[in-house]
């Protein structure tokens, strides 16, 4: 009959002007600047560094500068200065580090192909999304002290990411101190007879650039 | 409380040429205080209105206030200041109305939809609508170059004043009428009629061709619903026999083995006929699901494209002001105006049951625009002319019918409730089988 359709949608809008007063189900709003939702693990928004220490955030940046992100960075948001002098890195490696390094992301699209190839795991995807400026140019270019965040952080924001990297680079650190060692050791047996001095080890990356996907640093021979 | 008799005293008009001219406008001369041509009609009222001499302080406050008020001025200007009163409490109430209606809307919308709605601005969002004024007073008042200057402003200054012009012959209470015609209704609707010339000034005047075609697709919407909005309150006027509003309420007193009131709403004709005119009322103050002049989703604005800052928050005051008092004239004339719905809740002050109604009507409006989606211009005119018009014209019968087996009772009542019943729902069924004919069952295919 006509009409009754009306009454049926008048009933249901009815149930949900009453239900959204006392049925938590139906009132799902969160309200937003005083209550917040907990972002998925995997959302990503902009990348940013990672520091080894957050005492020290500059002069513990994992990022070595190699500019193989501002390559391949699609659309070009990622500027890279390689510093003169070289700094010791985590594992003690005397290494380059970027004197500037800065990400524009009015430019950046979020694609995380930075991250996908970077071999020294430096760079990562963050979840701040509060990122309002008051400026177009200026405001939106990060330097790479607003960049650099420490791995605590990183381990807050993608706990399970984090792990994996820590694991990988700890195996990557004893199997190059394992090889150091070795090496060490077969020079120091070579030098005996030959008494030729003792060469330092050959500053190699700490593990293949193929970075993420590449092979494991498990599968890699270690014997030299 | 006259005031077009007092007007034309002061004019110096002679009593021949005035009452000539009050014949013209069918305006019978209305009762002034030692005035001996009170018609027998208001000499009733007037009994009726004596009855309650004793009646609570608060039914009487509102017309002691003014009367207080208006002993501070010379005896010949008082009822200048009463009308001045009337004007100001009308402008100061419906104002404030629209303001919290606006807000009140959008929580219930909000709430409809599960989400809070505004909250943000004071309490509970309350000063949302302070908000929103200032946020339309200071937006810069775009007017195209081509626009014709003096029709575009005045388009909405005409839409806003037609449509408080009919808040002059709304009895809100027990004597408070601001104005009192004997042709009351007719001048309701006479008034209500001239904000469709505003809508198509304001196309008009847009020099703008999609305000123009908007403007006239909303005129024919407008002029489409006009029909059966007149139409269906017609036997009200046939069964009152009066066009004045008060004398209708009037007529609506009294409840049948003390508990059932005889609102015209609740006799058959009456109920079609507050629904056809509730209908028409709805697509007439182009509320949604009849908001196709505006159509805000689909449509730039309609008529309103070209119009920015206050003016366009006028538009928004006269369709708010015109549901309003379309609520208030569906209450006077079926839901028994200001009257109480059971005989002891009557020490609640009039006004008080009035405003009540009214919220309750505007409430209404609200919850069917968070239900029904919007018609097509096809569905809306065919809605209009081939269901509302012949069924409000066939209720014309039902109520001649009623009237005339007045004097009916016993078993024979019964029997004028059945054929009464059956005169109401029979065409409904045959009209709605008509409109939908042809419209098979839509089944939805998601991919």
């Amino acid at each position: 009959m006509l009409g009754t359709g009306i009454i049926k949608g008048l009933a249901v809008t009815a149930k949900n002007l009453v239900g959204s007063f006392h049925d938590p189900a139906r009132y799902v709003t969160t309200e937003y600047p005083e209550q917040r939702t907990k972002v998925p693990e995997n959302y990503r928004n902009f990348p940013f560094l990672i520091t080894e220490n957050a005492t020290d955030p500059m002069g513990t940046l994992r990022c070595v500068a190699c500019q193989i992100c501002e390559k391949e960075c699609p659309p070009q948001c990622i500027y890279i200065e390689k510093s003169k002098d070289k700094k010791p890195d985590a594992a003690g490696k005397l290494q380059l580090y970027p004197a500037v390094f800065d990400i524009d992301t009015s430019v950046c699209m979020s694609c995380q192909i930075c991250v996908e190839v970077c071999p020294f795991d430096a760079i990562k995807m963050d979840q701040v999304f509060e990122i309002a400026t008051t400026g177009r140019f200026s405001e939106l270019i990060l330097n790479r002290e607003q960049l650099a965040k420490d791995n605590g952080y990183f381990h807050s924001i993608h706990p399970t990411e984090a792990a994996e990297v820590d694991t990988r680079l700890a195996a990557e650190r004893k199997a190059s101190e394992e090889k150091a060692r070795a090496a060490a050791a077969a020079k120091a047996a070579a030098a005996k007879p030959a008494a030729s001095p003792v060469a330092p080890p050959q500053g190699e990356p700490r593990r293949s650039p193929a970075g993420e996907g590449g092979p494991k640093p498990a599968e890699k021979d270690p014997a030299p | 409380m006259s005031a077009l008799p007092s007007l034309l005293r002061l004019l110096e008009v002679g009593p021949g040429l005035r009452t000539g001219f009050l014949r013209l406008l069918s305006l019978e001369p209305v009762q002034r205080p030692g005035s001996t041509t009170m018609t027998a009609a208001t000499a009733d009222f007037a009994r009726a209105t004596d009855v309650d001499k004793g009646a609570a302080f608060l039914e009487r406050l509102p017309v002691v206030l003014r009367d207080w008020i208006a002993s501070f001025f010379p005896e010949s200007l008082r009822w200048v200041v009463g009308a001045l009163l009337a004007i100001a409490v009308i402008l100061a109430v419906f104002g404030s109305l629209f303001a919290l209606l606006t807000l009140a809307e959008r929580k219930v919308l909000g709430r409809v939809q599960n989400r809070p709605g505004p909250n943000r601005t004071g309490p509970f969002g309350l000063f949302q609508p302070i908000a929103d004024a200032i946020k339309m007073l200071t937006k810069e008042d775009v007017v195209p170059r081509e626009a014709d200057q003096v029709l575009h402003f005045l388009a909405p200054v005409a839409l806003l004043g037609f449509s408080i012009l009919t808040f002059a012959v709304i009895p809100y209470g027990r004597r408070l009428v601001p104005l009192e015609l004997d042709a009351a209704v007719l001048y309701f609707f006479a008034a209500g009629a001239g904000t469709e010339l505003a809508v198509f000034m304001a196309g008009w005047a847009s020099h703008n061709k999609y305000s123009l075609l908007a403007a006239m697709r909303a005129l024919a919407q407008l002029i489409s619903y006009e029909l059966p909005l007149l139409l269906s309150f017609v036997p009200v006027v046939m069964l009152a026999g009066t066009l004045s509003t008060s004398r209708i309420v009037a007529a609506q007193a009294g409840w049948t083995w003390g508990f059932l009131p005889h609102w015209h709403v609740f006799t058959p004709w009456g109920f079609a006929g507050f629904v056809i005119f509730m209908v028409a009322a709805v697509a007439e103050s182009n509320r949604s699901p009849f908001d196709l002049p505006e159509a805000e989703s689909e449509l730039i604005a309609g008529h309103l494209t070209e119009y920015s800052g206050f003016k366009y928050a006028l538009f928004f005051m006269a369709e708010y002001f015109g549901m309003i008092a379309l609520s208030g004239m569906a209450i006077t004339l079926f839901l028994g105006g200001w009257q109480a719905p059971l005989p002891f809740l009557e020490f609640v002050p009039s006004y008080v049951w009035f405003a009540l109604k009214l919220l309750a009507l505007l409430l209404g409006f609200i919850w069917l625009r968070a239900t029904l989606p919007r018609l097509r211009m096809d569905q809306l005119t065919r809605l209009a002319w081939k269901f509302l018009v012949p069924l409000a014209l066939v209720n014309l019968g039902t109520a001649a019918f009623w009237q005339l087996t007045a004097h009916w009772d016993g078993p024979l009542s019964a029997a004028r409730w059945v054929v009464a019943a059956v005169l109401v729902v029979g065409p409904f069924l045959v009209l709605g089988r008509g409109l939908t004919a042809g419209i098979a069952t839509r089944t939805y295919r998601y991919a």
